[in-house]
């Protein structure tokens, strides 16, 4: 029974690990869905979010504001500062380099990642700041079957039904609304959504402002759980295996890929771990990912590649 | 609506859309247009033609302001559009005013389903759901084939019915007036006759004006009423489909059709040389 136990354990904090993995991937995905560009900043986008929260959260906090005021102040704050972003690349970066190739795009997402991570630093400063949003203690469930009973901490739950709230949310907005159709339709082909009347330029700023609020959401988790720091980049780089499972197309798909990945590596851990000593948590993931290339190049739901001969 | 056409069709020759005289350049060194100069009349059908690389499509894409995504510019002469200068309009802005273009090759959105290819061309109308959904049945009705297949993906549809995508998407915007680019590209003469039909259906019924680039002179001739033929970026001749149709020298380059006296190849490029046609 202790070996089931400590497996449910594993195996649910892995699950809910991986939601926070999706919640990057989710940003990824919506701008390469959009704009065929593959956002390298998105990571630099969640720590930027993440400042612009906490450091105005404790200025306000610290002048005295109650706490609920301060925190939707605070969120507020930070969603206009991804606006501003948002429009800022769309103005200076992407709207230049219209109809370029993919590449010379994914290219500048590069040099748009060092701007970001520079002047979020610059602005809120570069310390290690803890944010107190969600309760960060622990449940211990089923104690009555399991000794001492599995224990899933808070946060972690927080994460994943902030994660459901957000796809379900996502998902009607591309399928239903008038904005979400245009969104797919320059996804397909830049140049006829531009004959049709679609605004290039519009229809970018809208989806940078949705995937900075998507990493907004992703700091508010990601920062309580780690702290805000410099180091909240480096989860853009666990998105990518979640996003070769998944498929770069698909949101469900970001969700799925996320769970496939935060579970598979903590069961890995803890149990081929103790054989070949350890530390697989931080390769397993592109491991899996190798894996699923090879067989399903477009990820488990990626959209088929529609090629007519 | 009728009896602003009906206004329209009496006044000789009001032009909708004029262009005077343009030039376009690609990427700052690339001269492809010299010099091109056309009319199309409120409620007219007119033939743009010419082989390939004339600068049929560029034209097009002049005046439909697509031309600044390719690096293209109009770097000399006017277009107009209803009296007003549009050549420095955004295609959105275009498109609001009532002209759009359908692009060559149909690019229809492959991984939306027909019925979302067609709502996107509402995307800058503000007249509300029930216009829209007025006007999607309109477009039903010209293309029942589409609506047989609304929720198919329209990368998985037949050419023939990506190009009705396209013309139904355009649509409707509600246009005024449509630049027709190649639609008989890849398709069956049976397809592409089938098109042309409901080209003029559109321009009967709905008081929609066409350009039209095409290849497929005849075709073109025959429903065309005016026509302008473009050589090297130059408008080389014009005139009434009728009289275009007869002539020799277009039958011989467009039609295939010689007076009898059969030429081999190389006397047809000699032909071609020596004979200028002026504009």
């Amino acid at each position: 029974m202790i070996a089931f136990g400590q497996f449910l354990e594993v195996l649910v904090s892995g699950l809910l690990a991986g939601v926070l993995y999706s919640l990057v991937a989710l940003g990824f995905v919506l701008i390469f869905k959009a704009s065929g560009v593959f956002n390298f900043a998105q990571g630099a986008m969640v720590l930027l979010a993440g400042l612009a929260l906490v450091r105005s959260l404790d200025f306000m906090v610290a002048k005295g504001l109650p706490f609920w005021a301060a925190i939707i102040i605070a969120l507020l704050f930070a969603a206009l500062i991804m606006a501003i972003t948002a429009w800022l690349v769309e103005r200076f970066v992407l709207g230049p380099l219209i109809n370029q190739d993919g590449l010379t795009l994914f290219m500048s997402t590069i040099g748009v990642t060092f701007m970001i991570e520079g002047g979020a630093q610059m602005l809120f400063g570069s310390d290690v700041y803890p944010l107190r949003l969600f309760p960060s203690d622990a449940w211990f469930l089923f104690e009555s079957s399991f000794p001492g009973g599995i224990l899933v901490s808070k946060i972690d739950v927080w994460g994943g039904m902030i994660a459901a709230v957000l796809v379900v949310g996502l998902a009607l907005f591309f399928q239903k609304t008038k904005t979400g159709r245009a969104l797919r339709a320059v996804a397909d082909d830049h140049a006829a959504a531009q004959s049709v009347g679609i605004s290039l330029n519009w229809i970018w700023f809208i989806v940078w402002l949705v995937a900075g609020l998507v990493a907004l959401v992703a700091a508010t988790v990601w920062g309580t759980k780690l702290g805000v720091q410099f180091s909240i980049t480096f989860l853009a780089l666990k998105a990518l295996p979640v996003l070769i499972i998944g498929g770069f197309t698909s949101v469900p798909g970001a969700i799925v890929g996320g769970l496939i990945i935060g579970a598979g590596e903590k069961i890995a851990e803890a149990y081929l771990g103790p054989f070949i000593g350890g530390g697989i948590e931080y390769w397993f993931a592109y491991v899996l990912a190798l894996v699923v290339l090879m067989a399903r190049p477009q990820g488990l739901f990626g959209e088929r590649i529609i090629e007519r001969i | 609506m009728s009896s602003v056409a009906a206004a329209a069709s009496t006044l000789p020759k009001k032009s909708l859309l004029s262009v005077n005289n343009i030039e376009v350049i690609y990427n700052s060194v690339i001269l492809v247009l010299k010099g091109v100069s056309l009319d199309v009349p409120a409620g007219g059908i007119v033939a743009l033609l010419g082989a390939n690389g004339a600068g049929k499509s560029t034209t097009l894409k002049a005046i439909s302001n697509l031309l600044r995504a390719e690096r293209g510019d109009v770097t000399k002469g006017a277009i107009l559009f209803e009296d007003k200068e549009v050549q420095n309009l955004s295609p959105n802005e275009l498109v609001r005013r009532g002209c759009i273009q359908v692009m060559e090759g149909r690019h229809c959105f492959g991984h939306l389903t027909i019925e979302e290819n067609l709502m996107t061309g509402a995307f800058t109308r503000t007249d509300g759901k029930a216009a829209v959904m007025r006007d999607l049945e309109l477009v039903y009705g010209y293309f029942p084939k589409l609506k047989q297949r609304r929720d198919s993906q329209a990368g998985y549809t037949s050419g023939g019915e990506q190009q009705m995508c396209a013309v139904g998407r355009a649509l409707m915007s509600r246009p005024k007036m449509i630049l027709l680019d190649e639609p008989s590209m890849g398709l069956a003469p049976q397809i592409v006759e089938e098109i042309f039909e409901i080209v003029k259906h559109l321009n009967e019924k709905e008081q929609v004006s066409f350009l039209l680039a095409e290849q497929n002179t005849n075709m073109a001739l025959r429903y065309a009423r005016y026509g302008y033929i473009l050589e090297n970026g130059r408008v080389v001749m014009d005139g009434d489909a009728k009289s275009l149709s007869e002539n020799e020298d277009v039958k011989e380059f467009y039609l295939g059709i010689s007076d009898g006296r059969r030429k081999s190849f190389r006397e047809g490029k000699h032909y071609r040389r020596r004979k200028r046609w002026l504009a």
